[in-house]
C-alpha cells in the first residue's frame, strides 16, 4: 500500500540489494567484503523463481535476506526488501520476528540437522503456526497430517509423533517441506532441498515439493547449483555468480535460449565430446568374484563382484550411497583385504593386502580423491607433493625431478609458479588438479578416481573431466571412475558398471549398459536423473507409476 | 616473518614476563643479594630498602629465596614436562600409527591412570617412594604425560585417517616417512599448545607438592615450599607466603599467554608459509 | 524407559565397577613400587633389625603381594580398612567423622559453584565477544593459572586477618549448630568454589555456544521464535546432557581441590588426613583414603555418563 509502484499480484520485490560480511583474516586488521552486488528481483503470487548459481554466488544470502537474516555476521547493509507492499528492513527485530514462520518459511539443505532432535515432528511442524497464532493447536495438527498426506509420507496419522532420529532424509526434508507450509505462508524459501539426497530419492521429493507448491499456492524461491532442478520447478530462474545477477528471464528462455556466455556454459555442462571404445581382448584389471566386509562384520559391502579394465579406457562404476562402490576400489587398491576373491592385475594375481603388494604395483595403481583439500598434506608444497612419488618410486633428485614437476604442472595447466605454494592457496579445481598431477607422476597404468569431481561447481568439474580425457589420450592411462553421477558417466565411460547394495546388478560397454531393456535398478536410476528439459519431471514421474502399475 | 607489532598487547606481556622467569631462574646465583640458606635479619622482617620482600620464618632474604625459589621451580617444572611430553607423544603416536593390541594395551592402562586424580595417585606413590627431586620428577612426569598421550593420540589418529595419509601409504611409503613427514608437521600446532599448558600444570602439580610438605625438601625451596615455610605469618597479617604463591600465578598466567598466542598463530596458518 | 538405555546404564555401570576393582590394585601396587625393602625405606637407614623384622610382620610383608593384595581388598569389602600403623586406631572408625566433613564443604560448595557457574556461562554466551564475555574468560583464564593456596591464602588475608568476618581455621566439632559450622566453613568452601568455578563456567560456555551454533537454532529463528524462546525451547534441551557432564566433570575435580584447601585451613577432612599419613609414611591409611578418594572420582564420572545417555533422544526413543 505504502509503496505506490507495487504492482497488483507483486508479493517480493527486492530493490539493489547490498549484502556485507566482515570477515577476520587471521594476523590482519578485519575487512568488509561484499556479498551481494546491488540486486534486484520481483516475485509474483504463486510464482517460483529458481536462483542458481555456483558456490559464492550469494544465492542463499539472497534468499534469507527475504527474511531479513543474516547467517554469521552477514549484514544487509543497502537497498529495500518489499514483502507484501512493505520494507521490511525498516520493520527492525520485532518485525521479521512477525514475518519469520508466518509470512515466508525456510526449508534448509539438510533437514537432518535443521530439527531439533529432543522434539517430536509434530511439534516443530506446528510449532510456528501457534506461535504466530494462525491456529489453535487442533487445525494445525489437522493441516499438517493433510500435508503429510500431499507429500506422499508414510504413515500420515501417526508420523508426527516421532523423533527426527526415526525418519530417513528424503522423508525429513518432505516433513520440513510441511512445516513449512504449515504455517500458509506466502513464500517459501527452498534452499538446496534435494541436493544432499540420492537421485532416486530426489525425484520423489522434488514432485512432492512441485506438488504442494502447486496445491498451495504459495510463492518460492528455489535456490539450488543444478539447473537441470531449478528448471522442474521454477517459472522463472535468475543466473547468480560473484553475488552478481548475470541473466534472469523465463525458465524456457534460460535452458533454451540462454543471453549470457556464463548461463550457457552451465546449460551445456554435460555435453563432452568422448568417442567409446570397444574393450578389447586381454583385460588390465580384472576383479575377480570379490566379497568384503569391514572389521569382520556379517554385512558383505561387495558381494561377488567381477569387472574388468582394459588397457587406456574408463570404466565407470556408478551407484548410490551404500552401493559399495568406494569399497570397489579400497579392495583393488588393498586397503580392504577381500575375504575371497581376487584382483588380477597384468596377469598375476595382487596381493590382497597393501602390505603384501611390492613398490611397483602400488606404482601401477594411483588414486585421485573427491576431497582434493584432505588429499594433500597441507604443509607440503605443491612441488613436494607432485615430487614425491618421482622421488619414491624412480629415485628422481634435484634439477631432474624440479623439471619433471614443472612438465606435469604444464600438463595439467597450471604454471610453473605453483611449486612453491600450498594447497590452502589453490582453488578447489587446482587442488584437483594437483592430485591428477601427482597421480600422473608414479606412471601408472590406472588411476581410480573417487567422486573426483562431485565436490566441485559444475564448470570446474567439467574442466577436470576434459583435463582427464586428454590425458588418457597421452598417457593412455586407464581410469576406474567412481561416481554416483550418471551425467559423468555418460560423458567420459568406456564401460559402465551398475552397482546397488553391494552387487553390480548390469555391466558392460556404454552403448550396451545404456540400451534398453533395463533391469529395474538400472531403469529407476537412469530416469531419476533430471535432464534439462521442461515436463521431465513429470513424464518421469508418469513413466514410473505405469510401470509400478504393470508391474 | 615475525613482526613484534602484530604481536597482541597480552601475548606481548606474556612473553617478556616468561622470558623474565627463564632469566632469573638461568642468573640466579648472580642476581640474589644473599645467599639462598643465609640468615641476614629478624623474622619476617617487612619490606624495606635493604631488604625489598622482606625475610622470611627463619630470617632469610625473602627475594634471594625468591630467585633461587624460581631457578628449582623451573627446573623441575621443565624437566618432568619434558619427560612428560616425549613419553606420552612418542606412546601416542605409536599407538595410532600401529593401532591393534599394541594401541589397545597402552590406552587401556591410560584409563586406568588417569580413572585417579593425578594428585591422589601422586600421594600414595610418595607415601613408599623416598623424597629426592629424581623420584619427584619420575612421577609428575610419568603421571601427567597420561594427558600427553591421550591428546597425541586423538590428533595423530584424526590425521591418520586423513586422505593424504592414506594417499602416502598407498604410495608405498613407510611408518618413518609417515610418521614424521605427514602426521608429526600436521599435529605439531596442538601439541605446542599443549606443551604450555602440560608446563603450568607441572609448576601447580610441583607448588601443590612442596605446599604439601612432599615435594622439595629444605632448606632448598620452590615457591610452593616457600608458601608453606612462611603461612603461619598469615594469621599474623604478614604477607610472606603471598610472594611465591602471587609468582608462580604470574608465571602460569604469563606462559598461558604466550601458549595461546602461539596456538592461534601457527593455526592461522594454515599450512601456509612459515 | 526403553531397553537399550536401560543395558547401556547397566553396561556403564558394570564397567565402573571393574574399573574400580582395577584401580584397588593400581593403588595397591603404587604402594609396592618400591625397588628394596618396604619396611627399610619407612624405617630409614637407621633401623634395628628388630624394629625391621616387626614392621615386616605387621605389614604382613612375609606374604607374596597378590595374596597381600587380595586379604587387603577382602578387608575393604567387608567395611575392615585396617589400622593405622602410626596411631594403631582402626581406620574406618577415624574416617567416618571426617568422610563426613569432607562431604559437607564439598556439598556447600557444589551448591554455590553450580548454579553460579551455569549462571555466568548463559551470561557470557549471551553477550559473547562482548566485554562480559571477555571479562568472564579473562578472570577465568586467570584463575586456572592461580594454585589453591594461593586463593585461599587471598581469602584468609583479606577475610579472617584483615576484617576478621570468618575464622582463618576451620575448626568443626560435634554439637556444633548448622549455623555455626557453615560459619566455620565459609571460606573453605568459598576457597573450593572459586577453585572450581572458572573451569565449569568456561566448559558450560562452550557447551552451549556448540548448540546455539547448531543448525535447528537456525530453524526455530526462522520460525520468528524470540531468542529467549529459541534458547529455552530449543538449546537448552540440548545442552542439558553436555552441562551435567560438565558440572560431573568439575565435582570430580572438586574432590581434588579439597586435598590442599583442607589443609590450608586446617580442615579435620579426609584431604588432610590423607596428606598427614603420607608424611608419616603410614601405608595402610594412604590405601584406604586413596581408594576412597578414587571412588568418589569414579562414581562423579559414572553419574556424568549416564546423565548423558538418558539425556540423549536418540538412546531414549530408538528407532
Amino acid at each position: 500500500m505504502a509503496d505506490t509502484k507495487a504492482k497488483p499480484g507483486l508479493l517480493l520485490d527486492i530493490r539493489n540489494l547490498r549484502i556485507e560480511a566482515t570477515v577476520y583474516p587471521p594476523g590482519e586488521a578485519p575487512k568488509t567484503i561484499t556479498l551481494v552486488h546491488d540486486v534486484s528481483l520481483t516475485l509474483e503470487k504463486g510464482k517460483v523463481l529458481g536462483l542458481i548459481g555456483e558456490s559464492g554466488a550469494g544465492k542463499s544470502t539472497i534468499g534469507l535476506s527475504s527474511m531479513g537474516y543474516g547467517r554469521g555476521g552477514v549484514r544487509i547493509t543497502g537497498g529495500e526488501v518489499i514483502l507484501n507492499g512493505r520494507d521490511i528492513l525498516k520493520g527492525g527485530k520485532e518485525g521479521f520476528r512477525k514475518l519469520r514462520g508466518r509470512e515466508v518459511c525456510y526449508v534448509a539443505q539438510s533437514a537432518a540437522a535443521a530439527f531439533n532432535p529432543a522434539h517430536r515432528l509434530m511439534d516443530q511442524v506446528v510449532e510456528a503456526s501457534l506461535l504466530h497464532g494462525t491456529a489453535t493447536r487442533a487445525e494445525a495438527e489437522k493441516r499438517a497430517v493433510a500435508l503429510f498426506k500431499k507429500l506422499s509420507l508414510p504413515n500420515p496419522e501417526t508420523i508426527g509423533e516421532r523423533f527426527p532420529h526415526q525418519v530417513s532424509g528424503g522423508q525429513l526434508q518432505r516433513v520440513m517441506t510441511a512445516m513449512a507450509l504449515c504455517s500458509e505462508p506466502d513464500l517459501i524459501v527452498f534452499d538446496e532441498p534435494t541436493t544432499a539426497l540420492d537421485v532416486t530419492t530426489q525425484i520423489d521429493v522434488l514432485a512432492a515439493i512441485k506438488d504442494a507448491i502447486r496445491d498451495t499456492h504459495v510463492a518460492a524461491l528455489y535456490i539450488t547449483h543444478d539447473l537441470a532442478v531449478v528448471a522442474q520447478v521454477s517459472d522463472e530462474i535468475m543466473v547468480l555468480r560473484h553475488g552478481r545477477l548475470v541473466e534472469w528471464g523465463g525458465t524456457r528462455q534460460i535452458i533454451k535460449e540462454p543471453r549470457q556466455e556464463y548461463t550457457n556454459a552451465l546449460v551445456s555442462v554435460h555435453e563432452i565430446e568422448h568417442r567409446e571404445q570397444q574393450p578389447g581382448t586381454t583385460p588390465m584389471l580384472s576383479v575377480k568374484n570379490v566379497t568384503a566386509a569391514y572389521g569382520g562384520s556379517h554385512v558383505k559391502v561387495l558381494k561377488n563382484v567381477s569387472v574388468d579394465i582394459f588397457p587406456g579406457q574408463t570404466l565407470a562404476v556408478v551407484g548410490e550411497s551404500g552401493s559399495g562402490k568406494s569399497t570397489l576400489a579400497r579392495a583393488i587398491t588393498g586397503l580392504l583385504p577381500p575375504e575371497q576373491g581376487s584382483v588380477v592385475f597384468d596377469g598375476r594375481t595382487l596381493g590382497n593386502k597393501l602390505s603384501d603388494r611390492p613398490k611397483e604395483d602400488l606404482r601401477q595403481l594411483q588414486m585421485i580423491y573427491q576431497m582434493a583439500d584432505v588429499a594433500m598434506n597441507p604443509r607440503q608444497t605443491v612441488g613436494t607433493i607432485i615430487g614425491r612419488p618421482l622421488e619414491f618410486y624412480f629415485g628422481m633428485k634435484g634439477r631432474e625431478r624440479d623439471k619433471r614437476v614443472a612438465e606435469l604442472l604444464d600438463e595439467i595447466e597450471m604454471g610453473k609458479g605453483f611449486v612453491d605454494r600450498y594447497p590452502a592457496e589453490l582453488s578447489g579445481g587446482q587442488k584437483q588438479r594437483v592430485c591428477i598431477a601427482r597421480s600422473l607422476a608414479a606412471k601408472p597404468k590406472l588411476i581410480i578416481c573417487d567422486e573426483v569431481t562431485s565436490a566441485l561447481d559444475p564448470l570446474v568439474a567439467n574442466g577436470i573431466l576434459k583435463l582427464l580425457l586428454n590425458l588418457q589420450q597421452v598417457e593412455k592411462v586407464a581410469y576406474l571412475f567412481i561416481t554416483h553421477d550418471l551425467a559423468t558417466v555418460k560423458s567420459i565411460a568406456d564401460s559402465i558398471a551398475v552397482m546397488y547394495r553391494g552387487e553390480v546388478v548390469r555391466y558392460g560397454s556404454k552403448s550396451k549398459v545404456l540400451t534398453p531393456p533395463f533391469d529395474a535398478y538400472t531403469d529407476l536410476l537412469l530416469s531419476s536423473v533430471p535432464e534439462m528439459e521442461i515436463g521431465w519431471l513429470e513424464k518421469a514421474i508418469a513413466g514410473r507409476r505405469m510401470e509400478s502399475a504393470g508391474n | 616473518m615475525l613482526d613484534i607489532r602484530r604481536i597482541p598487547i597480552a601475548s606481548l606481556i606474556g612473553i617478556v614476563l616468561t622470558t623474565l622467569f627463564v632469566l632469573t631462574a638461568v642468573f640466579a646465583p648472580l642476581i640474589a643479594p644473599h645467599g639462598n640458606a643465609e640468615i641476614i635479619g629478624d623474622v619476617w622482617e617487612p619490606m624495606s630498602a635493604n631488604h625489598w620482600l622482606g625475610t622470611d620464618n627463619l630470617g632469610r632474604d625473602l627475594l634471594s629465596r625468591m630467585i633461587y625459589g624460581a631457578r628449582i621451580t623451573l627446573f623441575i617444572a621443565v624437566l618432568a614436562t619434558a619427560l612428560s611430553f616425549s613419553l606420552g607423544a612418542i606412546l601416542g603416536f605409536s599407538a595410532a600409527v600401529f593401532g591393534g593390541w599394541y594401541d589397545t594395551l597402552l590406552s587401556r592402562l591410560v584409563d586406568l591412570l588417569m580413572s585417579i586424580p593425578t594428585l591422589i595417585m601422586g600421594l600414595v606413590v610418595l607415601s613408599v617412594l623416598p623424597s629426592n627431586l629424581v623420584t619427584l620428577i619420575l612421577v609428575m612426569g610419568i603421571l601427567d604425560s597420561t594427558r600427553v598421550y591421550r591428546l597425541s593420540r586423538a590428533v595423530a589418529v584424526d590425521i591418520n585417517v586423513m586422505d593424504y595419509v592414506e594417499a602416502a601409504k598407498l604410495r608405498g611409503e613407510g611408518s618413518g616417512w609417515i610418521i614424521f613427514r605427514e602426521i608429526l608437521p600436521n599435529a605439531l600446532s596442538p601439541l605446542v599448545s599443549e606443551l604450555g599448558l602440560r608446563f603450568i600444570y607441572a609448576v601447580l602439580f610441583l607448588s601443590t607438592l612442596s605446599f604439601l610438605g612432599l615435594g622439595v625438601q629444605p632448606p632448598d625451596a620452590d615457591w610452593g615450599g616457600m608458601v608453606k615455610e612462611n603461612k603461619d605469618g598469615i594469621v599474623f597479617g604478614i604477607p610472606a607466603a603471598l610472594i611465591p604463591a602471587a609468582a608462580i600465578a604470574a608465571l602460569a598466567i604469563s606462559v598461558n599467554l604466550v601458549a595461546d598466542w602461539v596456538l592461534n598463530r601457527t593455526t592461522s596458518l594454515k599450512g601456509g608459509r612459515g | 524407559m526403553s531397553s537399550p538405555i536401560v543395558k547401556l546404564v547397566a553396561q556403564r555401570i558394570a564397567l565402573g565397577i571393574l574399573l574400580l576393582l582395577a584401580v584397588s590394585v593400581l593403588i595397591f601396587a603404587g604402594t609396592q613400587i618400591l625397588p628394596g625393602d618396604v619396611a627399610q625405606a619407612i624405617l630409614g637407614q637407621s633401623a634395628t633389625p628388630e624394629s625391621l623384622a616387626n614392621l615386616r610382620e605387621q605389614l604382613g610383608l612375609n606374604q607374596p603381594a597378590y595374596i597381600r593384595y587380595f586379604h587387603w581388598l577382602g578387608g575393604v569389602l567387608t567395611g575392615d580398612l585396617g589400622t593405622a600403623m602410626s596411631s594403631g586406631q582402626d581406620i574406618a572408625t577415624s574416617i567416618r567423622e571426617r568422610l563426613w566433613n569432607t562431604l559437607f564443604l564439598a556439598f556447600w560448595a557444589a551448591i554455590v559453584a553450580i548454579p553460579l557457574a551455569i549462571t555466568l556461562g548463559l551470561i557470557a554466551v549471551r553477550y559473547r565477544n562482548g566485554w562480559v564475555d571477555k571479562l568472564i574468560s579473562g578472570v577465568a583464564l586467570a584463575s586456572t593459572s592461580f594454585p589453591e593456596f594461593f586463593i585461599g591464602y587471598l581469602l584468609v588475608f583479606y577475610f579472617a586477618v584483615e576484617h576478621q568476618w570468618f575464622p582463618a581455621i576451620s575448626t568443626v566439632y560435634e554439637g556444633m549448630s548448622l549455623g555455626e559450622r557453615l560459619q566455620a566453613i565459609a571460606l573453605p568452601a568459598a576457597a573450593l568454589t572459586l577453585v572450581v568455578l572458572a573451569h565449569m563456567m568456561r566448559m558450560t560456555r562452550a557447551a552451549i555456544l556448540n548448540v546455539m551454533q547448531s543448525a535447528y537454532v537456525e530453524t526455530a529463528e526462522l520460525k520468528g521464535l524470540s531468542g529467549f524462546a529459541v534458547i529455552r525451547k530449543h538449546a537448552f534441551p540440548n545442552a542439558i546432557a553436555p552441562i551435567i557432564n560438565v558440572v560431573m566433570l568439575n565435582l570430580a575435580y572438586l574432590v581434588v581441590g579439597v586435598v590442599v584447601v583442607e589443609v590450608i585451613f586446617v580442615y579435620p577432612g579426609m584431604g588432610q588426613y590423607l596428606v598427614d599419613h603420607v608424611t608419616k609414611r603410614d601405608v595402610p591409611v594412604v590405601q584406604a583414603v586413596g581408594l576412597i578418594f578414587a571412588a568418589v572420582y569414579i562414581t562423579l564420572n559414572i553419574i556424568a555418563d549416564i546423565g548423558a545417555i538418558v539425556a540423549n533422544p536418540r538412546l531414549r526413543h530408538p528407532k
